[in-house]
């Protein structure tokens, strides 16, 4: 079951939302609604479903209805339509205290502009759920302390919001979301207003604080680098409709439509794809194949080079096609005299960014090992590369499957995108 | 059933007036308010006469209470405790002096027992105001009906002539201290209730938000949010209220206050142009006093000012 279920969600703004409900349902579009009854649309048939723990982002540009959308969830705005369930209980269905007890208990907001309490010290600030929930004070001040000690606030905890920095007042926001404990964080736009040195340092943060949290996030932003640096999916909104959802990788390599691939174009994919989603998988050569039939396999898949592996499929190195046919003519019987230990090898979830100077540096291609050393698949410096230039739509069966066969040259792929 | 025969043989004779076509307005269409409000005031009187007696020995303990205490107290150290307070609101050096000297000045003119006369009425009609129109500025604030209601009857209370709430003040109190109270409650807490309601719809709605998305009830909102963030304007309406009420000081003696205003009064009575300028003085000193205090609270309040 999913962490939370949205189903066809619809909010109309304006003061009959369901009559105008009508025409949203049957797909007028948001514009030609406004014009006609003066209503702005919000939301239109939002369905998704967020898992437990993974950092959701929900991107799109201003006026899509992000703000909207999380408010939804916590039914600061009130949805004109649709369901929601938070492990699976009907949230629109709460009267006004049990929304209040699930917005206490379940869920930590951060805001745009930090919209902290200034008449508050940061310690109080930290300490406001908890005051609400009516913990006594020693408890509430020491569970704040541990909080701002965890976002790096030490010794600020008597100083008011409006003696801090940008950066620090977010970083009590965040203390403040986090310090009831809660399953789900409701982030919206918590970084847009930070500088991008500090906006890149709070990233660093929230992703560090998961880590160790497991939290379900709620993540809004405008900014395609920070959704696919922090989702662990990402939903890309378009004037109040739901155009793709998907992994980072997917949504750079595979955009749903135009409006997707316009928001792709610029993006750094280094940063993005990883060697699991850009290595090919060749079969293998045991230790003990002989070096003829070694010799074949490789002619067979247009390969100078084999990868070999010992009995327990862990890697051995790999031999060349010249190193081959040497081992046919010496007469050995199986590749241990040839096999080199001479290609760098890296983990499946190395960013591009993170294995291209090895590319440069070896004359080899790159193998791909898993935590036990058992072969993943190789990168050669032109897959490397075609990745790196966008070139390549890599296809769902290829990312991280096990599929054998043999892969297309670089220069094939070439010509797809 | 009294009502009703009377309002339809009004109401009869008023459709009869009108079908005759005359230069003066027809006499039996008018409405007459003079009556009904003065039978109205009367029916008050004789059967809520009793509460009014209470709220007036409550109110006439208090103050003697209060003024007795001022008048008891040495005068250097009424102005002692004047400094520490302005001290207190505004850390500045320069104030405690300046009021000092201009309290030492009152003395001179021999008004300091009016003086202190007129800070224990101000002291009780601006804690009325304060008590009775923040509640109600906050009940204003909590809906845009209510709002809309009650700001016209605010513009009436601050429109209508002065002299026009006395007669009835006086009615129900009789002439003294407590009539006077009143009417100065009356001119004041109109500003005290827009400035509470203004206060608290101008709080962060961002902030409030926040509140919100932490489960905060209403409650914990309005008195955890609301009403902090909202001080600074609050208390601009409790000065507002303090320098109606002072604005008020003369026309209150005309009913009974005594005081500086009373001696105003007498200046005008007997043409002593220098005795009502002293009193005169005096009432600009004492609104000085409260405003610089008042406004120095406000000022350390307001957090989204200072760091
Ligand atoms: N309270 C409201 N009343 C009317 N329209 C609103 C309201 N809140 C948001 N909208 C409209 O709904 C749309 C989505 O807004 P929002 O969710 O704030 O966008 P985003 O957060 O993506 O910038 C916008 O067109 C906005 O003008
Ligand atoms: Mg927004």
């Amino acid at each position: 079951m999913a962490k939370i279920d949205v189903k066809n969600l619809y909010k109309i703004f304006g003061p009959r939302p369901h009559e105008v409900l009508k025409h949203a349902k049957k797909g007028a579009p948001k514009d030609e609604i406004l014009t006609k009854t003066g209503h702005t649309v919000g939301l239109t048939d939002i369905s998704l479903s967020i898992e437990a723990q993974e950092t959701f982002v929900v991107m799109g540009l201003s006026g899509c209805g992000k703000s909207t959308f999380i408010r939804c969830i916590n039914r600061l705005i009130e949805p004109t339509a649709g369901e929601i369930s938070i492990d699976g209980r009907d949230v629109l269905a709460l009267n006004k205290s049990a929304v209040k007890a699930l917005r206490r208990e379940k869920m930590g907001m951060v805001f745009q502009r930090f919209a902290l309490f200034p008449h508050k010290t940061v310690l109080q600030n930290v300490a406001y759920g908890l005051n609400v929930q009516g913990v006594a004070k020693d408890e509430r001040q020491e569970r704040a302390l541990h909080w701002i000690n965890a976002v790096g606030l030490d010794g600020y905890e008597h100083a008011r919001p409006n003696q801090l920095s940008g950066g620090m007042q977010q970083r009590v926001g965040l203390a403040r979301a986090l310090c009831t404990d809660p399953e789900i964080l409701l982030m919206d736009e918590a970084f847009s207003a930070l500088d991008p040195l500090i906006r890149r340092e709070m990233q660093d943060e929230l992703i560090r604080l998961q880590k160790e949290l497991h939290k379900t996030i709620i993540f809004i932003t405008h900014d395609l680098d920070e959704a696919l640096r922090l989702g662990d999916r990402v939903a890309i909104l378009k004037d109040g409709r739901l155009i793709q959802v998907g992994t980072p990788i997917e949504i750079v390599t595979n955009p749903a439509d135009d409006y997707v691939r316009a928001f792709v174009r610029d993006v750094n994919r280094a940063r993005v794809l990883t060697a699991k989603s850009i290595m090919e998988k060749t079969e293998t050569l045991p230790i003990h194949t002989s070096p003829r039939e070694a010799a074949k396999i490789m002619t067979l898949q247009h390969r100078a080079l084999g990868v070999v592996v010992d009995n327990d499929h862990r890697y051995r190195g790999i031999v060349s096609m010249a190193e081959a046919s040497a081992a046919i003519k010496r007469g050995e019987n199986d590749l241990q005299g040839v096999v080199k230990e001479r290609a760098p090898t890296i983990g499946p979830d190395t960013y591009l960014t993170d294995l291209l100077s090895l590319s440069a540096d070896s004359a080899e291609p790159i193998v791909v090992l898993d935590d036990s050393d058992l072969y993943l698949g190789t990168l050669s410096r032109s897959a490397v590369l075609t990745a790196l230039a966008g070139k390549s739509d890599i296809d769902d069966n290829h990312i991280g499957s096990d599929s054998k066969g043999l892969v297309e040259t670089p220069e094939d792929t070439g010509a797809a995108g | 059933m009294d009502v009703v025969t009377s309002l339809s043989t009004w109401l009869r004779g008023c459709l009869s007036g009108f079908g005759i076509i005359t230069r003066e307005f027809p006499e039996a269409c008018q409405i007459p308010l003079k009556e009904w409000t003065n039978s109205g005031l009367k029916s008050l009187v004789r059967n809520y006469g009793d509460i009014f007696d209470v709220v007036n020995d409550q109110i006439l303990f208090l103050l003697r209470k209060i003024e007795g205490s001022l008048l008891a107290l040495p005068w250097w150290l009424v102005i002692l405790l004047i400094v520490m307070v302005a001290w207190h609101a505004s850390r500045s050096r320069w104030l405690a002096v300046g009021l000092a000297l201009s309290l030492i000045i009152i003395g001179m003119f021999e008004l300091w027992d009016d003086t202190m006369r007129t800070l224990a009425i101000m002291l009780i009609a601006t804690t009325i105001t304060v008590l009775i129109g923040i509640p109600i500025g906050i009940l204003m604030a909590s809906s845009k009906y209510i709002q809309a209601a009650i700001n016209p009857i605010l513009d009436g209370m601050q429109t209508m002539p002065s002299f026009v709430y006395l007669i009835p003040v006086v009615f129900f109190f009789g002439l003294g201290n407590v009539a006077a109270i009143f009417a100065i409650f009356i001119y004041a807490v109109p500003p005290m209730i827009r400035l509470t309601n203004l206060g608290i719809r101008l709080v962060d709605a961002q902030v409030v938000e926040a509140a919100e998305a932490f489960g905060a009830t209403s409650s914990q909102i309005l008195w955890g949010v609301r009403l902090p963030l909202a001080m600074p304007t609050l208390l601009a309406g409790v000065n507002q209220a303090i320098m109606m009420a002072l604005a008020m000081a003369v026309i209150a003696s005309m009913i009974g206050a005594r005081g500086l205003g009373a001696q105003v009064l007498r200046g005008l009575n007997n043409g002593n142009v220098g005795m009502g300028l002293e009193a005169g003085l005096a009432i600009v000193v004492l609104a000085v006093i409260l405003d610089r205090i008042t406004a120095s609270y406000g000022r350390r309040l307001d957090y989204s000012q200072t760091a």
